[in-house]
């Protein structure tokens, strides 16, 4: 699954590493269009419908809590 | 009663009534009215000690914030008018724009100005705001010289210049002056009864039409703008929050988050009880997801609003106010008092019975003055109205096809050439094609189409191989915005032609909105 995540992350913004450990969101590295392309590929790739609740920066910052995120879902 | 013929006198008299009324609020930060009449006439200072001429553009490079709007009142305090940049835009796209209206100065920051320290032109003067001392001379000093700057300014002289798409690759810069303002403004408060109390979700880049009129409405009307950080444009859930917590009452968005937050149910969790008056405008919000606000909100005004930034803002409104059905597509309504809509045919003649289909045209005080340093450009849209053979007299075309339903209220229909509105931006696909096979190369032979349902950008390109995503989506972004960036890519051996030889854009348009 985090292959998949960061196959996903490298198409939207392949000029960025995103195998560190800064936030996505803060260091500016995802920014509002690409979340939007970012949660319309996890639906299809994971096929679930995230909650318009959990779409908050919290659940985007890393690769670890967009996985929790798909935990919270029952995607494993 | 006194003469009307610059914004910054609304301004003046509105600082005067609520000195200390709150007027911009800034995540944790806020400024009050006095404060910014400080800060604005202390940039319009140092803008007069540059030696910057009256009546010229001055380019704004910041973040929506406290200090894009007192650089923006400061430009105008000086006599000059103010060009907002998009510090989100690659370089080389503001360079173009800058080539083209070669603004007297840019007011920026020493951190933001240096992803376009390269390409700034020698003659731009740069004004950094943390660089500024503030030592200036008290207010009521240099009060006296700025006045003496606008007291050349008249009501058509330029307040504003806001950039568009344009298919060959430059964007087009539309001078909006003092008076096309006072009109939409004259027409928002008559029509909607606005007091001093209203409390805008400002979500628009300071790149928008919006904005200048969120702006405006500060200046006349004492409205508190509330930024909403562009950083959360993706999360919604953060929007609602915040227009809670300043108990926002009026909005003025584009259906694209609108139909996000109606996608993702959260007006359940959201109740925005403040809330009172809703425009939209900039694209067809689609009725399924407007009843879902309309049933949520059932106290809200809601109106539809429709125009291009050539005419200030806008000039047809639809207030909602009966129920309409899923399937029905929403009314781009009535003229706004003071504007008058020409629906005309191929042979310019005007079109009156429901149904029957012709270019919308508008005439009226709301025109704008052309498009900068572009005579060609502006005498393709600006023309002499063809029903007034009388004197002269102009229209602005906007290449929307519209008809009038049985109700006589204008129906939006579609668009006569290849523009498309993507995410609330004003998108020419031409360009887009432009920059991919003519500046990049990237591909011999292509054509944009746009899925109306997914809301995509989608490029069909001929290629012996296939040409991975992420390259196309790196060099195209270091060219063109974000949000012009295709997201789908279908290569094929040979595109499909026409009998004229030339590429079937109309076969692929259907082909990806079936």
């Amino acid at each position: 699954m985090r292959e998949k995540i960061l196959e996903i992350l490298s198409t939207i913004r392949p000029e960025y590493d995103f195998s560190g450990d800064e936030d996505f969101i803060e260091a500016g590295m995802l920014d509002s269009y690409d979340i939007v392309t970012l949660v319309t590929n996890m639906e299809i790739t994971f096929n679930f419908r995230i909650d318009g609740t959990d779409v908050v920066p919290e659940n985007f910052g890393s690769v670890d809590s967009m996985i929790a995120l798909l935990g919270k879902y029952g995607v494993h | 009663m006194y003469m009307r013929i610059h914004l910054i006198q609304l301004f003046e008299e509105t600082v005067s009534k609520y000195p200390q009324k709150i007027a911009v609020i800034d995540k944790d930060r806020s400024a009050n009215f006095s404060d910014l009449r400080q800060k604005a006439m202390q940039t319009a200072a140092t803008i007069a000690l540059k030696n910057i001429p009256q009546n010229k553009p001055v380019g704004v490079f910041l973040d929506k914030s406290v200090e894009s709007v007192y650089s923006d009142l400061g430009i105008l305090y000086a006599g000059d008018f103010y060009m907002n940049l998009d510090i989100k835009t690659p370089a080389e796209r503001i360079k173009n724009i800058l080539q083209l209206v070669e603004p007297a100065a840019i007011i920026s920051t020493s951190t933001q100005i240096k992803s376009i320290a390269a390409i700034i032109p020698e003659s731009v003067k740069l004004i950094l705001l943390d660089e500024l001392d503030n030592d200036h001379e008290p207010v009521s000093a240099i009060s006296e010289m700025l006045s003496e700057r606008r007291a050349s300014v008249i009501d058509t002289d330029p307040s504003c210049i806001i950039n568009t798409s344009g298919s060959t690759g430059t964007p087009k810069g539309v001078v909006l002056n003092h008076k096309s303002f006072f009109d939409f403004l004259d027409w928002s408060i008559e029509t909607f009864h606005f007091s001093d109390d209203l409390v805008m979700g400002s979500l628009s880049p300071i790149v928008f039409d919006i904005y200048s009129f969120e702006l405006c409405m500060l200046m006349a009307k004492a409205s508190t703008l509330v930024v909403l950080p562009a950083h959360l444009a993706a999360f919604p859930a953060k929007i609602l929050e915040v227009l809670e917590k300043h108990q926002v009452n009026f909005l003025f968005w584009v259906p694209t988050i609108m139909v996000n937050i109606a996608n993702m149910d959260l007006l359940s969790a959201f109740k925005l009880e403040s809330l009172k008056t809703v425009w939209f405008a900039g694209e067809v919000f689609p009725t399924k997801q407007y009843n879902y606000w309309h049933h949520h909100l059932p106290k809200v005004t809601f109106a539809n609003l429709y125009g291009p930034i050539e005419i200030t803002l806008d000039c047809t409104y639809y207030i909602i106010n009966k129920e309409i059905a899923d399937s029905e597509p929403l009314p781009i309504g009535y003229p706004c008092r003071n504007t008058d809509i020409l629906i005309l045919d191929d042979e310019d003649k005007a079109v009156s019975e429901p149904g029957m289909e012709g270019e919308l045209c508008v005439r009226g005080t709301s025109l704008a003055m052309g498009y900068y340093n572009n005579p060609e450009k502006t005498a393709a849209a600006f023309v002499q109205n063809p029903l007034n053979k009388a004197y002269p007299e102009l229209i602005y075309r906007t290449g929307d096809i519209v008809c009038y339903n049985d109700e006589g209220l204008i129906m939006f229909k579609g668009r006569k050439d290849n523009i498309v509105k993507h995410m609330g931006y004003r998108t020419d696909l031409g360009e887009i094609e432009h920059v991919i096979i003519n500046t990049l190369k990237l591909v011999k032979n292509g054509c944009i189409v746009y899925n109306q349902t997914e809301k995509q950008i989608t490029l069909f390109y001929e290629a012996p191989e296939e040409i991975p995503v992420p390259l196309f989506r790196t060099e195209i972004g270091k060219v063109l915005p974000k949000y012009m960036i295709p997201m789908v890519y279908h290569r094929l051996e040979q595109l499909q032609r026409n009998t004229n030889g030339k590429i079937d854009r109309l076969f692929y348009k259907k082909e990806v909105n079936k």
